[in-house]
């Protein structure tokens, strides 16, 4: 086959496809934020703590419930979709009439206590979470061999995306919400009950989180710090694809996994701070984001 | 016209007597700055009414405080029998109140039709889409296009086709007509005529005096914050200097 650069094919796709694999978790958390961002004007810093309390739900329903990967994939963003309602409704709620970065302490000090109790609790080692008996095993497509369970990431995460796509682009109910994500007063106005758009809004956008969590947890060890590592990278992507677009944070997702991927091909040492140096240029050229309206 | 007017007199005697609208000692604020300073109005119900006044009067903030968009406000505002000084716009809006506001609210992430569909239909006998697209041809045409995509004009019409949908029988209108080329003026003055007719009671803020003077029964003047005058239309050509000194023209 094909060589480029001197680099074998079988390296260079299969560091596509982890990029590809990072890139599915990118872009549903960066989505899940982008949607909360939208509507609340709340940058979520709890967003990597409810990403690792999916996978600790996923966890627990198996180990002290009996339940499997495949009811904790709806379980687990359910339950965890609900404390962060419940997070929204007795605290972020109180934030609105203040300044943006009052929601970003309040967050970034919540996901703080969350990964605290997990850590006192199971410690940092990580636990193990089998990858389910249906998607073991992989396929030989002839140039490398694809793990079945990875290609399921990638294909969830794709129909997740742009079924969240959908539902705010092209459905009534997306519609109020784009409605009220640019002038919430005269939607209320209009007899619909923002406040609780917002709360369901802030749920659904946590469950985003959570559903990663559960995709992750057969891949990564289950570990109170998964998040916070991961975050700060999906923070990046956020601002490289712009606050609050939906499809932009999706596609900016998947194709900085890809990037971040074919840097460790090319050039291993840059792969750990490639994304931050795109970031860093978008900034200057376009402060907005790639896919932002400007302010 | 005349003729419209005089089915609506006849309509206007039928209905006389049971306000709709009753304002008492209405205050209102922006922030810090004391904006409304007892406002006692009423509106009738089936009445067209205008508040008329200089720039900075308070016709929008009081419009606003009717519908519950104003963060402070005190006094009483009742709506067909009930106070609703305490309560959030969305209750407000659920009394059968629709608001046109001045800046036209249209959404720019929106579609026409999606703008159109957005306001939840709160109570039967609201207008069907077809005629509201028999009032506004343009609107269907254009359907399609992002709502900020159409011209000044067509914006405002969509701004108010979209509360007809609601089964909202009460209508405030901020500024149907600023900026809006002649033909366009003449429309819209059409549409509330045809509403007036309809039964519909409608708040009108207005600039165009003229304009005003063709479609209403009742014109209240504000300055400063308060009601200092009401003229009926029939005698606003005896009253028309007082009219003049009291808008500056």
């Amino acid at each position: 086959m094909f060589e480029l650069l001197g680099i074998p094919p079988q390296v260079l796709l299969g560091q596509l496809l982890i990029g590809l694999i990072n890139g599915s978790f990118y872009a549903v958390l960066s989505l899940g934020l982008a949607v909360i961002f939208g509507l609340l004007n709340i940058i979520n810093f709890a967003h990597g703590a409810q990403y690792m309390m999916g996978a600790f739900v996923a966890w627990m329903l198996l180990n002290y419930g009996g339940i499997g990967y495949w009811p904790a994939l709806l379980l687990a963003p359910v339950i965890v979709g609900i404390i962060g309602i419940a997070l929204e409704r007795v605290l972020i709620a109180r934030l609105y009439k203040l300044d943006h970065l009052y929601g970003l302490l309040l967050t970034f000090g919540l996901a703080l206590i969350i990964q605290g109790l997990f850590r006192n609790y199971y410690g940092v080692s990580g636990l193990p979470y089998q990858i389910p008996s249906a998607l073991q095993g992989g396929q030989n497509l002839g140039f490398m061999f694809l793990p079945n369970y990875r290609g399921w990431v990638i294909v969830a995460s794709v129909i997740v995306c742009f079924g969240t796509w959908f539902m705010i682009e092209k459905t009534r109910l997306g519609a109020n919400l784009r409605a009220a994500t640019e002038n919430p007063e005269l939607v209320g106005a209009f007899g619909i009950n923002v406040p609780r758009m917002i709360t369901l809004t802030y749920g659904f956008g946590v469950a985003l989180a959570a559903f990663a969590g559960v995709l992750a947890a057969p891949i990564y060890s289950v570990n109170p710090n998964m998040g916070a590592d991961l975050i700060i990278v999906v923070f990046a992507v956020v601002v490289i694809g712009g606050m609050g677009s939906i499809m932009g944070s999706i596609l900016t997702g998947f194709g900085l996994g890809v990037i971040e991927g074919l840097t460790r091909v090319f050039y291993p040492e840059g792969s750990a701070v490639v994304i931050f140096v795109i970031m860093a240029i978008v900034l200057m050229i376009k402060p907005e984001g790639l896919f932002g309206k400007s302010a | 016209m005349t003729d419209a007017q005089a089915n609506t007199a006849q309509h206007d005697t039928a209905k006389q007597g049971k306000a709709l609208l009753q304002v008492n000692g209405l205050e209102g604020w922006y922030g810090e700055s004391h904006v409304l300073h007892g406002m006692d109005f009423h509106v009738n119900d089936g009445e067209v009414v205008t508040l008329l006044g200089r720039n900075g009067a308070g016709k929008t903030t009081t419009i606003k405080a009717i519908m519950g968009l104003l963060h402070k406000r005190r006094g009483s505002v009742m709506v067909d029998g009930k106070e609703t000084i305490s309560l959030q716009a969305r209750h407000i809006a659920r009394l059968g109140v629709a608001i046109c506001p001045e800046e036209r609210g249209i959404f720019s992430s929106l579609s026409v039709e999606e703008n159109m569909n957005l306001p939840p239909k709160l109570a039967e006998g609201g207008l069907s889409l077809e005629r509201i697209y028999d009032l506004f041809p343009n609107l269907k045409e254009r359907r399609r296009s992002q709502g900020t995509k159409l011209s000044g004009g067509e914006q405002q019409m969509l701004a108010i086709a979209r509360i007809l949908r609601t089964g909202s029988k009460f209508l405030l209108l901020d500024e149907p007509t600023e900026g809006l080329a002649p033909v366009i003026v003449q429309q819209i003055g059409r549409t509330i005529a045809a509403l007036k007719q309809e039964g519909f009671t409608i708040v009108l803020v207005e600039q165009n005096f003229r304009f005003a003077a063709s479609v209403a029964d009742r014109h209240y003047v504000v300055e400063q914050g308060k009601i200092v005058d009401m003229i009926e239309n029939e005698a606003l050509d005896a009253n028309i200097d007082k009219l003049h000194a009291y808008l500056g023209v």
